[in-house]
Protein backbone atom coordinates (compact mmCIF):
# COMPACT_ATOMS: atom_id res chain seq x y z
CA UNK A 1 0.00 0.00 0.00
CA UNK A 2 2.74 2.27 0.77
CA UNK A 3 4.43 1.45 -2.23
CA UNK A 4 1.10 2.33 -4.06
CA UNK A 5 0.52 5.52 -2.32
CA UNK A 6 4.52 6.75 -3.10
CA UNK A 7 4.00 5.95 -6.74
CA UNK A 8 0.97 8.51 -7.10
CA UNK A 9 2.17 11.18 -5.65
CA UNK A 10 5.96 10.33 -7.72
CA UNK A 11 3.66 10.53 -10.49
CA UNK A 12 1.70 13.34 -10.11
CA UNK A 13 5.17 15.39 -9.46
CA UNK A 14 7.56 13.94 -11.50
CA UNK A 15 8.84 16.18 -14.64
CA UNK A 16 7.26 14.68 -17.56
CA UNK A 17 10.46 13.89 -19.54
CA UNK A 18 11.40 11.50 -16.83
CA UNK A 19 8.22 9.44 -17.10
CA UNK A 20 9.19 6.10 -18.28
CA UNK A 21 6.37 4.00 -18.41
CA UNK A 22 7.96 0.79 -20.02
CA UNK A 23 9.66 0.17 -16.96
CA UNK A 24 8.45 -3.70 -16.12
CA UNK A 25 8.69 -3.35 -12.43
CA UNK A 26 5.53 -0.65 -12.42
CA UNK A 27 4.01 -3.70 -13.62
CA UNK A 28 4.92 -6.04 -11.38
CA UNK A 29 3.72 -3.20 -8.96
CA UNK A 30 0.42 -2.93 -10.56
CA UNK A 31 1.93 0.88 -10.19
CA UNK A 32 1.08 1.87 -13.84
CA UNK A 33 -2.46 4.00 -13.66
CA UNK A 34 -1.11 7.39 -11.37
CA UNK A 35 1.80 7.67 -13.92
CA UNK A 36 -1.15 6.72 -17.10
CA UNK A 37 -3.51 9.07 -15.60
CA UNK A 38 -0.18 11.83 -15.54
CA UNK A 39 0.34 11.31 -19.23
CA UNK A 40 -3.32 11.09 -20.34
CA UNK A 41 -3.84 15.32 -18.57
CA UNK A 42 -0.98 16.22 -18.92
CA UNK A 43 0.98 14.36 -22.46
CA UNK A 44 -1.21 12.40 -24.32
CA UNK A 45 1.27 11.93 -27.17
CA UNK A 46 4.55 11.81 -24.59
CA UNK A 47 7.80 10.91 -25.86
CA UNK A 48 10.15 9.06 -23.60
CA UNK A 49 13.99 9.83 -24.83
CA UNK A 50 15.07 6.99 -22.57
CA UNK A 51 14.39 3.61 -21.57
CA UNK A 52 15.23 -0.34 -21.71
CA UNK A 53 14.39 -0.30 -25.17
CA UNK A 54 15.05 3.14 -26.52
CA UNK A 55 12.85 6.10 -26.86
CA UNK A 56 9.48 5.64 -27.76
CA UNK A 57 6.42 7.79 -28.08
CA UNK A 58 3.48 6.32 -25.53
CA UNK A 59 -0.16 6.87 -26.76
CA UNK A 60 -2.76 6.80 -23.73
CA UNK A 61 -5.65 8.53 -24.49
CA UNK A 62 -8.48 6.03 -25.86
CA UNK A 63 -10.04 8.22 -29.32
CA UNK A 64 -5.85 8.65 -29.99
CA UNK A 65 -5.10 5.15 -29.70
CA UNK A 66 -8.23 4.12 -31.88
CA UNK A 67 -6.82 6.51 -34.66
CA UNK A 68 -3.37 4.97 -34.37
CA UNK A 69 -4.25 1.68 -34.55
CA UNK A 70 -6.33 2.01 -37.69
CA UNK A 71 -3.97 3.88 -39.34
CA UNK A 72 -2.02 0.92 -40.39
CA UNK A 73 -0.66 2.98 -43.26
CA UNK A 74 1.55 5.18 -41.69
CA UNK A 75 2.11 3.22 -38.37
CA UNK A 76 3.44 -0.15 -39.12
CA UNK A 77 3.55 -3.33 -37.44
CA UNK A 78 5.79 -5.22 -39.69
CA UNK A 79 8.66 -7.48 -38.69
CA UNK A 80 11.00 -5.37 -40.83
CA UNK A 81 10.56 -2.81 -39.09
CA UNK A 82 10.90 -3.92 -35.51
CA UNK A 83 7.61 -5.85 -35.05
CA UNK A 84 4.23 -5.07 -32.57
CA UNK A 85 6.12 -5.14 -29.12
CA UNK A 86 8.60 -2.57 -27.55
CA UNK A 87 10.69 -4.90 -26.93
CA UNK A 88 12.97 -5.66 -29.86
CA UNK A 89 14.65 -8.97 -28.35
CA UNK A 90 10.95 -10.44 -28.78
CA UNK A 91 10.62 -11.31 -31.69
CA UNK A 92 13.97 -10.51 -33.41
CA UNK A 93 17.07 -11.34 -34.26
CA UNK A 94 18.58 -8.62 -31.77
CA UNK A 95 20.73 -8.44 -28.04
CA UNK A 96 19.98 -11.94 -27.55
CA UNK A 97 16.50 -12.80 -29.43
CA UNK A 98 15.55 -14.88 -32.06
CA UNK A 99 14.09 -14.23 -35.19
CA UNK A 100 10.23 -14.73 -35.09
CA UNK A 101 7.93 -13.19 -37.98
CA UNK A 102 4.59 -13.81 -37.76
CA UNK A 103 1.61 -12.06 -38.75
CA UNK A 104 0.34 -9.71 -36.63
CA UNK A 105 4.17 -8.72 -37.33
CA UNK A 106 3.53 -8.05 -41.17
CA UNK A 107 1.46 -5.41 -43.33
CA UNK A 108 -1.22 -6.06 -45.61
CA UNK A 109 -1.16 -8.19 -48.44
CA UNK A 110 1.21 -10.46 -46.26
CA UNK A 111 -0.40 -10.06 -43.32
CA UNK A 112 -3.83 -10.62 -44.99
CA UNK A 113 -2.75 -13.96 -46.67
CA UNK A 114 -1.20 -15.51 -43.22
CA UNK A 115 -4.45 -14.39 -41.01
CA UNK A 116 -7.08 -15.66 -43.28
CA UNK A 117 -5.10 -19.30 -43.67
CA UNK A 118 -5.65 -19.55 -39.58
CA UNK A 119 -8.84 -17.52 -39.16
CA UNK A 120 -11.32 -20.10 -39.62
CA UNK A 121 -10.47 -22.21 -36.42
CA UNK A 122 -12.01 -19.26 -34.57
CA UNK A 123 -15.32 -18.74 -36.98
CA UNK A 124 -18.96 -18.84 -35.62
CA UNK A 125 -19.71 -22.45 -37.04
CA UNK A 126 -16.03 -24.21 -34.91
CA UNK A 127 -17.69 -21.88 -31.54
CA UNK A 128 -20.66 -23.93 -31.93
CA UNK A 129 -18.50 -26.81 -31.97
CA UNK A 130 -16.34 -26.26 -28.83
CA UNK A 131 -18.98 -24.65 -26.44
CA UNK A 132 -20.02 -28.03 -25.14
CA UNK A 133 -16.74 -29.41 -24.69
CA UNK A 134 -15.51 -26.14 -22.74
CA UNK A 135 -18.34 -26.32 -20.79
CA UNK A 136 -17.48 -30.00 -19.63
CA UNK A 137 -14.02 -29.28 -19.01
CA UNK A 138 -14.81 -25.68 -16.82
CA UNK A 139 -17.11 -27.54 -14.39
CA UNK A 140 -14.26 -30.49 -14.15
CA UNK A 141 -12.41 -27.95 -13.32
CA UNK A 142 -14.25 -25.96 -10.74
CA UNK A 143 -15.76 -29.47 -8.91
CA UNK A 144 -11.84 -30.28 -8.45
CA UNK A 145 -11.28 -26.78 -6.49
CA UNK A 146 -11.51 -26.77 -2.43
CA UNK A 147 -14.18 -24.67 -1.06
CA UNK A 148 -13.02 -22.59 2.20
CA UNK A 149 -9.13 -23.41 1.60
CA UNK A 150 -6.68 -20.88 -0.11
CA UNK A 151 -5.38 -21.90 -3.77
CA UNK A 152 -3.65 -20.31 -6.93
CA UNK A 153 -6.74 -19.77 -9.05
CA UNK A 154 -3.99 -18.71 -12.09
CA UNK A 155 -2.62 -22.60 -11.85
CA UNK A 156 -5.76 -24.36 -11.11
CA UNK A 157 -8.57 -22.67 -13.37
CA UNK A 158 -6.62 -19.65 -15.65
CA UNK A 159 -3.81 -22.14 -16.70
CA UNK A 160 -5.30 -24.77 -16.82
CA UNK A 161 -8.73 -24.06 -18.88
CA UNK A 162 -6.58 -21.92 -21.25
CA UNK A 163 -3.72 -24.58 -21.76
CA UNK A 164 -6.76 -27.39 -22.59
CA UNK A 165 -8.46 -24.79 -24.95
CA UNK A 166 -5.10 -24.66 -26.70
CA UNK A 167 -4.09 -27.75 -26.68
CA UNK A 168 -7.59 -28.53 -28.77
CA UNK A 169 -6.92 -25.88 -31.31
CA UNK A 170 -3.79 -27.26 -31.92
CA UNK A 171 -4.60 -30.88 -31.45
CA UNK A 172 -1.68 -31.18 -29.18
CA UNK A 173 -1.27 -34.22 -27.21
CA UNK A 174 -3.54 -33.40 -24.42
CA UNK A 175 -1.21 -35.08 -21.56
CA UNK A 176 1.85 -32.69 -22.55
CA UNK A 177 -0.26 -29.63 -22.54
CA UNK A 178 1.60 -27.72 -20.00
CA UNK A 179 4.85 -27.54 -22.36
CA UNK A 180 2.72 -24.47 -24.48
CA UNK A 181 2.39 -22.87 -21.38
CA UNK A 182 5.63 -23.11 -20.79
CA UNK A 183 6.86 -22.19 -24.62
CA UNK A 184 4.23 -19.37 -24.35
CA UNK A 185 5.73 -17.87 -21.44
CA UNK A 186 8.88 -18.15 -22.39
CA UNK A 187 8.26 -16.10 -25.74
CA UNK A 188 7.45 -12.90 -23.74
CA UNK A 189 10.28 -12.94 -21.48
CA UNK A 190 14.05 -12.23 -21.12
CA UNK A 191 16.69 -13.93 -19.25
CA UNK A 192 16.57 -11.75 -15.41
CA UNK A 193 12.87 -12.04 -14.72
CA UNK A 194 12.36 -15.39 -13.39
CA UNK A 195 11.50 -17.69 -16.49
CA UNK A 196 15.17 -18.15 -18.10
CA UNK A 197 18.66 -17.68 -17.06
CA UNK A 198 20.50 -16.91 -20.23
CA UNK A 199 19.22 -15.96 -24.22
CA UNK A 200 20.87 -19.30 -24.93
CA UNK A 201 18.59 -20.95 -22.67
CA UNK A 202 15.27 -19.53 -24.19
CA UNK A 203 16.14 -20.12 -27.73
CA UNK A 204 16.68 -23.99 -26.95
CA UNK A 205 13.73 -24.38 -25.59
CA UNK A 206 11.86 -22.49 -28.48
CA UNK A 207 13.85 -24.76 -30.80
CA UNK A 208 12.75 -27.40 -28.86
CA UNK A 209 8.70 -25.98 -29.85
CA UNK A 210 9.96 -26.19 -32.75
CA UNK A 211 11.07 -29.28 -33.16
CA UNK A 212 7.89 -30.85 -31.47
CA UNK A 213 5.84 -29.05 -33.64
CA UNK A 214 7.65 -30.14 -36.79
CA UNK A 215 6.80 -33.44 -36.06
CA UNK A 216 3.18 -32.71 -35.61
CA UNK A 217 3.23 -31.01 -38.71
CA UNK A 218 4.96 -34.21 -40.57
CA UNK A 219 2.15 -36.38 -39.20
CA UNK A 220 -0.73 -34.41 -40.06
CA UNK A 221 0.29 -33.48 -43.89
CA UNK A 222 0.19 -37.27 -44.16
CA UNK A 223 -3.44 -37.47 -42.89
CA UNK A 224 -6.52 -35.43 -44.70
CA UNK A 225 -7.11 -32.42 -43.72
CA UNK A 226 -8.66 -31.89 -39.82
CA UNK A 227 -9.87 -28.68 -38.43
CA UNK A 228 -7.06 -27.96 -36.28
CA UNK A 229 -4.36 -25.31 -36.50
CA UNK A 230 -1.50 -27.28 -37.50
CA UNK A 231 -3.55 -29.36 -39.85
CA UNK A 232 -4.58 -26.59 -41.11
CA UNK A 233 -1.23 -24.96 -41.72
CA UNK A 234 -0.44 -28.33 -43.24
CA UNK A 235 -2.91 -28.48 -46.16
CA UNK A 236 -3.55 -24.59 -46.65
CA UNK A 237 -2.12 -24.07 -50.21
CA UNK A 238 -1.24 -20.38 -49.31
CA UNK A 239 0.97 -21.58 -46.37
CA UNK A 240 3.34 -24.45 -47.84
CA UNK A 241 6.75 -23.80 -48.12
CA UNK A 242 6.82 -22.02 -44.63
CA UNK A 243 10.45 -22.36 -43.47
CA UNK A 244 11.38 -23.47 -40.11
CA UNK A 245 11.46 -19.60 -39.06
CA UNK A 246 8.23 -18.40 -40.60
CA UNK A 247 6.81 -21.81 -39.30
CA UNK A 248 7.97 -21.08 -35.51
CA UNK A 249 6.96 -17.43 -35.83
CA UNK A 250 3.35 -18.39 -36.65
CA UNK A 251 3.17 -21.00 -34.07
CA UNK A 252 4.21 -18.34 -31.59
CA UNK A 253 1.59 -15.71 -32.28
CA UNK A 254 -0.99 -18.81 -31.99
CA UNK A 255 0.13 -19.93 -28.42
CA UNK A 256 0.35 -16.89 -26.77
CA UNK A 257 -2.53 -15.15 -28.55
CA UNK A 258 -4.23 -17.92 -27.73
CA UNK A 259 -3.18 -18.45 -23.80
CA UNK A 260 -1.79 -15.47 -22.24
CA UNK A 261 -4.41 -13.20 -22.93
CA UNK A 262 -7.38 -15.50 -21.98
CA UNK A 263 -5.49 -16.81 -18.62
CA UNK A 264 -5.05 -12.84 -17.63
CA UNK A 265 -8.52 -11.93 -18.24
CA UNK A 266 -10.32 -15.45 -16.01
CA UNK A 267 -7.37 -14.24 -13.33
CA UNK A 268 -8.38 -10.65 -13.70
CA UNK A 269 -12.10 -11.58 -13.43
CA UNK A 270 -11.86 -13.54 -10.00
CA UNK A 271 -9.81 -10.49 -8.54
CA UNK A 272 -12.39 -8.14 -10.20
CA UNK A 273 -15.07 -10.53 -8.35
CA UNK A 274 -13.41 -10.39 -5.24
CA UNK A 275 -13.10 -6.38 -5.18
CA UNK A 276 -15.90 -5.57 -6.11
CA UNK A 277 -18.89 -8.01 -4.38
CA UNK A 278 -21.42 -5.71 -4.88
CA UNK A 279 -21.26 -6.67 -8.60
CA UNK A 280 -20.78 -9.70 -8.15
CA UNK A 281 -24.02 -10.27 -6.36
CA UNK A 282 -25.68 -8.11 -8.94
CA UNK A 283 -25.02 -11.26 -11.85
CA UNK A 284 -25.19 -13.65 -9.51
CA UNK A 285 -28.53 -12.02 -9.19
CA UNK A 286 -29.15 -11.72 -12.74
CA UNK A 287 -27.35 -13.40 -14.87
CA UNK A 288 -28.33 -12.22 -17.80
CA UNK A 289 -25.89 -9.25 -17.00
CA UNK A 290 -23.06 -12.14 -17.94
CA UNK A 291 -23.37 -10.52 -21.41
CA UNK A 292 -21.68 -7.44 -20.07
CA UNK A 293 -19.97 -8.67 -17.21
CA UNK A 294 -17.57 -10.82 -19.76
CA UNK A 295 -16.39 -7.40 -21.91
CA UNK A 296 -16.19 -5.52 -18.73
CA UNK A 297 -13.54 -8.25 -17.62
CA UNK A 298 -11.83 -8.00 -20.63
CA UNK A 299 -11.95 -4.18 -20.16
CA UNK A 300 -10.96 -4.19 -16.35
CA UNK A 301 -7.75 -6.52 -16.79
CA UNK A 302 -6.62 -5.60 -20.45
CA UNK A 303 -4.51 -8.35 -20.59
CA UNK A 304 -2.16 -6.92 -23.19
CA UNK A 305 -0.83 -3.94 -21.69
CA UNK A 306 0.40 -2.02 -25.21
CA UNK A 307 0.80 -2.87 -28.98
CA UNK A 308 3.65 -0.81 -30.61
CA UNK A 309 4.09 0.59 -34.39
CA UNK A 310 6.78 1.88 -36.16
CA UNK A 311 6.04 5.29 -37.89
CA UNK A 312 6.89 5.16 -41.77
CA UNK A 313 6.83 8.17 -42.25
CA UNK A 314 6.92 11.32 -40.67
CA UNK A 315 3.50 12.65 -39.33
CA UNK A 316 2.07 15.33 -36.73
CA UNK A 317 -0.19 14.18 -34.28
CA UNK A 318 -1.96 16.55 -31.65
CA UNK A 319 0.45 18.73 -31.99
CA UNK A 320 3.32 16.31 -31.79
CA UNK A 321 5.83 15.61 -34.27
CA UNK A 322 6.13 11.53 -35.01
CA UNK A 323 9.37 11.34 -37.25
CA UNK A 324 9.61 8.16 -39.55
CA UNK A 325 11.18 5.09 -37.99
CA UNK A 326 9.94 6.75 -34.05
CA UNK A 327 8.73 3.61 -31.87
CA UNK A 328 4.66 4.38 -30.87
CA UNK A 329 3.46 2.70 -28.09
CA UNK A 330 -0.63 2.11 -28.35
CA UNK A 331 -1.25 1.80 -24.05
CA UNK A 332 -4.80 -0.44 -24.30
CA UNK A 333 -4.31 -0.72 -20.42
CA UNK A 334 -4.43 3.57 -20.36
CA UNK A 335 -7.01 3.67 -22.76
CA UNK A 336 -9.52 1.54 -21.42
CA UNK A 337 -9.12 3.96 -18.10
CA UNK A 338 -9.58 6.89 -20.01
CA UNK A 339 -12.12 9.21 -18.36
CA UNK A 340 -13.21 11.53 -21.55
CA UNK A 341 -14.44 7.87 -22.71
CA UNK A 342 -15.57 5.88 -19.93
CA UNK A 343 -17.42 6.52 -17.01
CA UNK A 344 -15.64 5.98 -13.99
CA UNK A 345 -13.19 3.76 -15.83
CA UNK A 346 -11.10 2.47 -12.69
CA UNK A 347 -14.02 0.66 -11.49
CA UNK A 348 -15.55 -2.98 -12.29
CA UNK A 349 -19.39 -2.52 -13.08
CA UNK A 350 -21.32 -5.53 -14.77
CA UNK A 351 -24.19 -3.58 -16.01
CA UNK A 352 -21.67 -0.79 -17.72
CA UNK A 353 -23.68 0.58 -21.21
CA UNK A 354 -22.04 0.35 -24.17
CA UNK A 355 -19.46 -2.52 -22.14
CA UNK A 356 -18.08 -3.81 -25.39
CA UNK A 357 -16.51 -0.30 -26.48
CA UNK A 358 -13.14 -1.29 -25.03
CA UNK A 359 -9.52 -1.51 -26.63
CA UNK A 360 -8.43 -4.82 -25.40
CA UNK A 361 -8.56 -6.66 -28.51
CA UNK A 362 -6.98 -4.00 -30.57
CA UNK A 363 -8.79 -1.84 -33.61
CA UNK A 364 -8.10 -2.35 -37.21
CA UNK A 365 -6.60 -4.66 -39.26
CA UNK A 366 -4.53 -6.32 -36.59
CA UNK A 367 -7.16 -6.97 -34.01
CA UNK A 368 -7.48 -9.69 -32.54
CA UNK A 369 -7.99 -12.90 -34.10
CA UNK A 370 -9.06 -15.32 -31.17
CA UNK A 371 -11.68 -12.43 -29.21
CA UNK A 372 -14.76 -14.70 -29.91
CA UNK A 373 -13.53 -17.72 -28.38
CA UNK A 374 -11.99 -15.51 -25.96
CA UNK A 375 -15.53 -14.25 -24.72
CA UNK A 376 -16.74 -17.96 -24.42
CA UNK A 377 -14.52 -19.18 -22.75
CA UNK A 378 -15.00 -16.52 -20.08
CA UNK A 379 -18.58 -16.64 -20.64
CA UNK A 380 -18.42 -20.01 -19.47
CA UNK A 381 -16.27 -19.82 -16.07
CA UNK A 382 -18.31 -17.48 -15.13
CA UNK A 383 -21.26 -18.81 -15.76
CA UNK A 384 -20.49 -21.34 -13.37
CA UNK A 385 -18.48 -19.65 -11.16
CA UNK A 386 -21.83 -17.28 -10.36
CA UNK A 387 -24.27 -20.81 -10.27
CA UNK A 388 -21.98 -22.39 -7.68
CA UNK A 389 -20.20 -19.79 -5.40
CA UNK A 390 -21.72 -17.09 -3.06
CA UNK A 391 -17.97 -15.27 -3.22
CA UNK A 392 -14.79 -14.72 -4.73
CA UNK A 393 -12.48 -13.75 -2.18
CA UNK A 394 -8.96 -13.09 -3.07
CA UNK A 395 -7.30 -14.19 0.08
CA UNK A 396 -3.88 -12.85 -0.41
CA UNK A 397 -1.45 -10.40 -2.19
CA UNK A 398 -1.35 -11.18 -6.18
CA UNK A 399 1.81 -12.13 -7.86
CA UNK A 400 1.71 -10.09 -10.89
CA UNK A 401 3.95 -10.50 -14.20
CA UNK A 402 6.70 -8.25 -14.93
CA UNK A 403 5.79 -7.29 -18.01
CA UNK A 404 4.77 -3.77 -19.88
CA UNK A 405 3.19 -6.67 -22.78
CA UNK A 406 1.61 -9.30 -20.77
CA UNK A 407 -0.75 -7.99 -17.98
CA UNK A 408 -1.37 -10.85 -15.71
CA UNK A 409 -0.93 -12.74 -12.76
CA UNK A 410 1.43 -15.32 -11.67
CA UNK A 411 -0.40 -16.18 -8.48
CA UNK A 412 -3.55 -14.93 -7.30
CA UNK A 413 -4.61 -16.34 -4.05
CA UNK A 414 -8.11 -17.45 -3.75
CA UNK A 415 -10.83 -18.52 -1.30
CA UNK A 416 -14.30 -19.77 -2.64
CA UNK A 417 -17.63 -19.68 -1.00
CA UNK A 418 -20.48 -21.26 -1.38
CA UNK B 1 -38.50 8.15 -40.20
CA UNK B 2 -36.45 5.28 -42.39
CA UNK B 3 -38.01 1.68 -41.75
CA UNK B 4 -34.78 -0.97 -41.78
CA UNK B 5 -34.90 -4.80 -41.98
CA UNK B 6 -32.78 -6.77 -40.11
CA UNK B 7 -33.04 -10.58 -41.31
CA UNK B 8 -30.99 -13.11 -39.47
CA UNK B 9 -28.93 -16.14 -40.68
CA UNK B 10 -31.82 -18.42 -39.74
CA UNK B 11 -34.18 -15.89 -41.05
CA UNK B 12 -36.05 -13.94 -38.21
CA UNK B 13 -37.10 -10.92 -39.60
CA UNK B 14 -37.31 -7.71 -37.25
CA UNK B 15 -38.44 -4.22 -38.77
CA UNK B 16 -36.83 -0.68 -36.84
CA UNK B 17 -37.39 2.72 -37.61
CA UNK B 18 -34.54 4.94 -36.81
CA UNK B 19 -33.50 8.94 -37.67
CA UNK B 20 -31.97 10.22 -40.77
CA UNK B 21 -28.41 10.76 -40.44
CA UNK B 22 -27.67 7.68 -37.61
CA UNK B 23 -26.17 4.63 -39.36
CA UNK B 24 -27.45 1.30 -39.97
CA UNK B 25 -25.35 -0.33 -37.38
CA UNK B 26 -26.30 3.05 -34.72
CA UNK B 27 -30.06 2.12 -35.67
CA UNK B 28 -30.03 -1.66 -34.80
CA UNK B 29 -27.89 -0.81 -31.00
CA UNK B 30 -30.81 2.05 -30.57
CA UNK B 31 -33.39 -0.89 -31.23
CA UNK B 32 -31.29 -3.93 -29.78
CA UNK B 33 -31.45 -5.74 -32.78
CA UNK B 34 -29.72 -9.05 -31.61
CA UNK B 35 -26.30 -9.70 -34.24
CA UNK B 36 -25.17 -6.83 -34.58
CA UNK B 37 -22.00 -5.51 -32.15
CA UNK B 38 -20.63 -2.18 -33.49
CA UNK B 39 -17.71 -3.01 -30.82
CA UNK B 40 -15.25 0.18 -32.31
CA UNK B 41 -18.29 2.62 -31.89
CA UNK B 42 -18.31 3.49 -35.91
CA UNK B 43 -14.95 3.42 -36.98
CA UNK B 44 -15.15 0.36 -39.12
CA UNK B 45 -12.47 -0.87 -36.98
CA UNK B 46 -13.43 -4.03 -35.48
CA UNK B 47 -15.91 -5.97 -38.36
CA UNK B 48 -18.73 -6.53 -35.59
CA UNK B 49 -21.24 -4.89 -37.65
CA UNK B 50 -21.22 -7.26 -40.99
CA UNK B 51 -24.49 -6.88 -43.51
CA UNK B 52 -25.35 -8.25 -46.47
CA UNK B 53 -27.11 -5.67 -47.99
CA UNK B 54 -30.21 -6.85 -50.26
CA UNK B 55 -29.32 -6.74 -53.78
CA UNK B 56 -32.47 -4.49 -54.46
CA UNK B 57 -30.80 -2.07 -52.33
CA UNK B 58 -26.96 -2.21 -53.76
CA UNK B 59 -27.40 0.61 -55.70
CA UNK B 60 -28.41 3.02 -53.19
CA UNK B 61 -26.48 1.93 -50.41
CA UNK B 62 -23.09 1.60 -52.89
CA UNK B 63 -20.32 -0.82 -52.28
CA UNK B 64 -17.85 -0.63 -49.59
CA UNK B 65 -15.93 2.39 -49.19
CA UNK B 66 -11.90 1.75 -50.07
CA UNK B 67 -9.61 2.48 -46.91
CA UNK B 68 -10.54 0.81 -43.37
CA UNK B 69 -13.94 -0.72 -44.14
CA UNK B 70 -12.64 -2.41 -47.22
CA UNK B 71 -9.12 -3.03 -45.64
CA UNK B 72 -11.61 -5.12 -42.52
CA UNK B 73 -14.02 -6.74 -44.96
CA UNK B 74 -11.22 -8.62 -46.44
CA UNK B 75 -9.95 -10.25 -43.24
CA UNK B 76 -14.07 -10.81 -42.66
CA UNK B 77 -15.68 -14.75 -42.44
CA UNK B 78 -17.77 -15.32 -45.54
CA UNK B 79 -17.45 -11.61 -47.42
CA UNK B 80 -20.01 -11.51 -50.43
CA UNK B 81 -19.60 -8.69 -53.06
CA UNK B 82 -22.76 -7.16 -51.00
CA UNK B 83 -21.22 -7.49 -47.64
CA UNK B 84 -20.74 -3.47 -45.87
CA UNK B 85 -19.88 -2.54 -42.66
CA UNK B 86 -22.71 -1.34 -41.32
CA UNK B 87 -22.03 1.51 -39.08
CA UNK B 88 -20.68 2.98 -42.55
CA UNK B 89 -24.30 2.99 -44.04
CA UNK B 90 -25.78 6.42 -43.02
CA UNK B 91 -29.15 6.07 -42.93
CA UNK B 92 -31.55 9.10 -45.61
CA UNK B 93 -35.22 9.08 -47.11
CA UNK B 94 -33.22 7.13 -49.90
CA UNK B 95 -32.98 4.24 -47.74
CA UNK B 96 -36.50 3.71 -46.47
CA UNK B 97 -37.12 0.01 -46.25
CA UNK B 98 -33.76 -0.70 -46.88
CA UNK B 99 -33.15 -4.74 -46.37
CA UNK B 100 -30.05 -5.79 -44.40
CA UNK B 101 -29.18 -9.77 -43.58
CA UNK B 102 -26.48 -10.73 -41.24
CA UNK B 103 -24.04 -13.71 -40.82
CA UNK B 104 -23.91 -16.70 -38.77
CA UNK B 105 -22.17 -14.56 -36.11
CA UNK B 106 -20.04 -11.52 -35.74
CA UNK B 107 -16.16 -12.86 -36.10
Amino acid sequence: MTILTDHAERARTIPLDQIDVSDPELFRQEALHPYFERLRKDAPVHYCAESAYGPYWSITKFNDIMAIDTNHKVFSSDHTHGSFVLDDTTLNAVDGGIYLPNFLGMDPPEHDVHRMAVSPIVAPHNLLRFEATIRERTRRVLDSLPIGETFNWVDRVSIELTTMMLATLLDFPFEERRRLTRWSDIVTTRPGYGLVDTWEQREQELMECLAYFQQLYAERKKLPPQPDLVSMLAHTPSMQGLDDTQFLGMLVLLIVGGNDTSRSSMSGGALACSLYPGEFAKAKANRALIASMIPEIVRWQTPIAHMRRTALEDFEFQGQKIRKGDKVAMWYLSGNRDEDVIERPMDFIVDRPRARHHLSFGFGIHRCLGNRLAELQLKVLFEEVLERYSRIEVAGEPVRVPSNLIHGFIELPVRLHV
Amino acid sequence: MPKITFITADGAERVVEAASGVTVMEAALQNLVQGIDGDCGGAAACGTCHVYVDPAWTDKTGPATPGIEKDMLLLTDNVRENSRLSCQIRLSDALDGLIVRMPEGQH
